[in-house]
């Protein structure tokens, strides 16, 4: 009798399923590669470039396009800021009404309807259009950011009101409180410290998107970068994406102590 | 307790004066960055677009349907490059983030001083900076197509995967561990035996979740030129063919709703 072996236990017991999803990784692997068109002449020529940019990123040059980078920034972040409120403010009543325990169905699917929508397109297409629609500038950021806030501060919120415990607002309705009368008695208290850290959480997003949506003509630091990386102009790229990176560092780490605080 | 004097008797009240000045204050300063950022915003604002808004947009939304359905034909291909784009992308991100996780995870860095801050420097650098930008960034050096997109995918996806496995590694349970570091075996052993199986299924979680999200970056990387559906869509915004425009936001629409049920079908599988 021969000694028997420990085997590992494969990840999917049905060797059929195995073999079959393994040879159509395979058979994938082969078409996506197979698919790929590249100019490796190019991409030869690029190490230098790529080289270059590696090294300006140790000697970023903040001041020779200081005033745009200075004003690209400032734009952005009165983007973030304005976007965020206007956000936060549609976003209360739009979370009420896709609260299924507040509103009546219609309302429930509507509000529900907008919010799909709102989240399903990324904040660029969505800024491509209100490009077309209000002008280059930052209010077209503004418009793209708040109806992406919109979408996903109301769906936060509203998850957090369906799952409140719905006696505080049944001892209210029993006292003769009007609708009005129950939301703020009622849900405020339960869910702003949830609102807070999700109107931070949004804050910190729109300041990176604030950062790409120039890319397409809705203002703020992407436009700048975007201009810099087509003059080839490597140390005020670098400075730029150096000054990024420190931004969304700190408002992650204060928007992460501020919910830290509220829990 | 705040307690104010009205008429010698005293009378509770919900804040100190000084928090009550405190709280003025932080509204004050609020409503004041706020009325700068719009002023700034305004200036920068040719209003005289904007009044005219309502029309510019009914007149995109007439110019938009019906969708160009004709043009679907010609879609296929970047699609298909889209999907190989978030695809291959994540591919290459697991390859490079998985070893990472294990050097930047508390319970399973090796010993050497300095390894584990590079390790969590690389994943907060990738992570902070939007794949579109690393697009750019990469469509600048390698020119445009699609190996740029599938690049900035992947150096987007690292700090994402890697951050959420070695969170995964860190609140592994250490039994196992100390189990088979009993039988001898060697670090190696430790992590393949010990860890791999505990984390397999959050790693499973993490790839098809980072998957679903990169199908969404990839529809737009093609904005800055690195391949994809995005080519065809700024392609046809630039000679405002608004027809095609919206026949390739249903498409991606699709796309996404698709990917994020086969993500979700998985992610509730492997938990």
């Amino acid at each position: 009798m021969s000694a028997r072996v420990w085997r590992r236990p494969p990840m999917i017991a049905d060797p059929r399923l195995r073999w079959g999803l393994s040879l159509a990784v395979v058979v994938y692997l082969i078409l996506a590669v197979g698919s790929l068109e590249v100019n490796w002449q190019r991409v030869a020529e690029g190490l230098e470039r790529g080289a270059a940019f590696a090294a300006a990123l140790f000697t970023p040059d903040f001041s020779s396009r200081g005033a745009d980078i200075l004003e690209g920034f400032l734009e952005s972040l009165a983007m973030t800021f304005v976007s965020t409120t206007l956000g936060l403010l549609l976003a209360v009543p739009v979370a009420v009404g896709a609260a299924r325990n507040l509103s009546p169905l219609p309302v429930y699917l509507i509000c529900r309807g907008f919010i799909a929508i709102s989240r399903s397109f990324q904040e660029i297409i969505i800024a491509i259009l209100f490009v077309a629609m209000l002008g280059f500038g930052p209010l077209a950021g503004v418009a793209t950011l708040a109806f992406a806030s919109i979408g996903f501060i109301a769906k936060l919120l509203a998850e957090d009101i369906e799952a409140m415990d719905p006696k505080p607002l049944e001892a209210i309705r029993a006292t003769g409180g009007s609708a009005t009368q129950t939301l703020h008695w009622g849900v405020m208290p339960v869910v702003l410290p949830r609102l807070v850290g999700v109107s931070m959480y949004r804050l910190d997003i729109n300041f990176r998107e604030s950062a790409i949506i120039g890319i397409v003509g809705a203002g703020g630091i992407g436009a700048t970068l975007n201009t810099a990386f087509d003059r080839y102009e490597y140390d005020t790229a670098a400075a730029i994406l150096l000054l990024i990176i420190a931004i969304v560092l700190l408002s992650e780490y204060v928007s992460g102590f501020i919910r830290g605080k509220l829990r | 307790m705040p307690v104010s004097h009205a008429n010698g008797q005293p009378r509770w009240r919900r804040r100190t004066p000084a928090a009550v000045l405190l709280a003025w204050l932080g509204w004050f300063a609020v409503v004041a960055v706020l009325a700068f950022s719009w002023q700034f915003i305004s200036e920068r604002t040719i209003w005289m677009f904007v009044t005219d808004a309502p029309s510019q947009g009914a007149d995109l939304l007439a110019r938009m349907l019906p969708p160009d359905w004709a043009y679907t034909g010609r879609l296929w291909k970047p699609l298909w490059d889209t999907l190989n784009i978030a695809t291959l992308g994540t591919l290459l991100a697991l390859v490079i983030a998985t070893p990472l996780a294990f050097l930047a995870a508390r319970n399973t860095t090796p010993a050497l001083p300095g390894l584990r801050p590079l390790a969590l420097l690389v994943i907060v650098a990738s992570r902070s900076i939007n794949s579109l930008i690393w697009a750019l960034l990469l469509v600048m050096i390698l020119g445009p197509g699609v190996l740029a997109g599938i690049i900035a995918i992947a150096l987007r996806s690292i700090g994402f995967i890697g951050k959420l496995l070695y969170e995964a590694i860190e609140e592994s349970d250490a039994k196992p561990v100390e189990a088979i570091v009993a039988t001898g075996a060697s670090p190696a052993q430790m992590r393949l035996y010990a860890i791999v199986p505990q984390i397999m299924p959050a790693f499973a979680g993490i790839s098809v979740y980072r998957w679903d999200i990169n199908i969404r970056e990839a529809t737009i990387l093609g904005l800055v030129g690195a391949g994809g559906i995005g080519l065809e869509l700024m392609a046809s915004v630039n000679v405002l063919a608004w027809g095609r425009v919206s026949m390739i936001f249903l498409l991606i629409l699709a796309t996404v709703l698709a990917s994020e049920w086969v993500s979700a079908r998985v992610r509730a599988a492997v938990t």
